[in-house]
């Protein structure tokens, strides 16, 4: 209950630093994007504010044998850096430049109750299932032809889930 | 306040929140990554995300509230260009493991090779495609 609690905190945080940064506007996103127009500098300003607080709290918090409700740090000694990350990226950033959203400003301002908003979060939502669809179906292709077998839609597999 | 000052604000309050997130559950403030694990559930892992979601939407609704001019209107007017922004956000997020939050603020802060690479390449396709909408086709 209380890692609920702080979790939503987190999330009402976030949003409020999202909000008076700039990032739920879209006029702003856009206009720091456009760095042959009229450039907006200002969401520099964010990201250094964001990364270098995080930078430096983090510091403090992983010297803690673990977190305050959870039993361990996450794991993130992947480092390779594959077609996958980068093509990825590459996808996302193409999204983001179309429209000026990206994931947490686009939840953020669904309390605008705009048509085209919901439209963005219900195709980012499909965009997600789709990648799961597909990554399914290509585990499933790999193992069948590992195992001799045909290819099977919604078997579960083990390793699939992040 | 200056927009800069404010801007940086912001930024401090992110990763004030990123930082509560990693100090208290452990986790991420990667919100596609938040957002991605709701759809394939596992359990004992729903509740948290929920309240993540649900305080960025509260959040919103705050803003609304107190400071509406911060949620600015969708700059695009086309539905097909938004669905198809949303697509590739949604579909590129999950390929790519991460978004401007899990890589751009929690992974660079980290000096992860993975995020510094993936945010270098998503602001560069992010300018590349306003410089093509803006500057080539002349539209957005």
């Amino acid at each position: 209950m209380k890692a609920m609690l702080l979790a939503g905190l987190a999330g009402l945080l976030f949003a409020v630093g999202l909000g008076i940064g700039g990032m739920t506007d879209p006029a702003r996103v856009l206009g720091f994007l456009d760095v042959t127009g009229d450039w907006d500098p200002s969401l520099l300003f964010l990201m250094a504010g964001a990364v270098g607080t995080h930078a430096v709290l983090r510091r403090l918090i992983v010297h803690r044998p673990r977190p305050v409700f959870a039993p361990a740090f996450p794991n993130l000694s992947q480092t390779r850096v594959d077609r996958r990350l980068v093509g990825g990226a590459a996808l996302f950033g193409i999204g983001w430049g179309l429209a000026g959203y990206c994931p947490g400003p686009a939840l953020v301002s669904l309390a605008k109750g705009a048509p085209l908003l919901v439209l963005f979060v219900a195709a980012m939502l499909a965009g997600m299932a789709l990648f799961r669809g597909w990554e399914a179906a290509r585990t499933s292709m790999r193992r069948g032809t590992a195992d001799g077998e045909q290819p099977t839609g919604g078997r579960p597999h083990a390793g699939t889930t992040p | 306040m200056h927009p800069f000052l404010l801007s940086l604000l912001g930024g401090v309050l992110i990763g004030v929140s990123a930082s509560l997130l990693l100090l208290f559950n452990g986790r991420i403030a990667g919100i596609s990554g938040i957002t991605g694990g709701l759809l394939t559930p596992a359990s004992g892992d729903v509740g948290w995300r929920v309240a993540f979601i649900g305080g960025l939407v509260l959040g919103g609704a705050l803003l609304m509230a107190f400071l509406p001019r911060a949620i600015g209107a969708p700059a695009v007017s086309s539905a097909g260009v938004v669905a198809l922004a949303g697509l590739l956000v949604g579909f590129g997020s999950r390929l790519g493991s991460g978004c401007t939050s899990g890589h751009g603020v929690c992974g660079v802060a980290r000096g992860g090779k993975r995020s510094i690479v993936a945010t270098t390449v998503f602001v560069a396709t992010g300018m590349g495609t306003v410089f093509v909408m803006r500057h080539l086709m002349g539209g957005a």
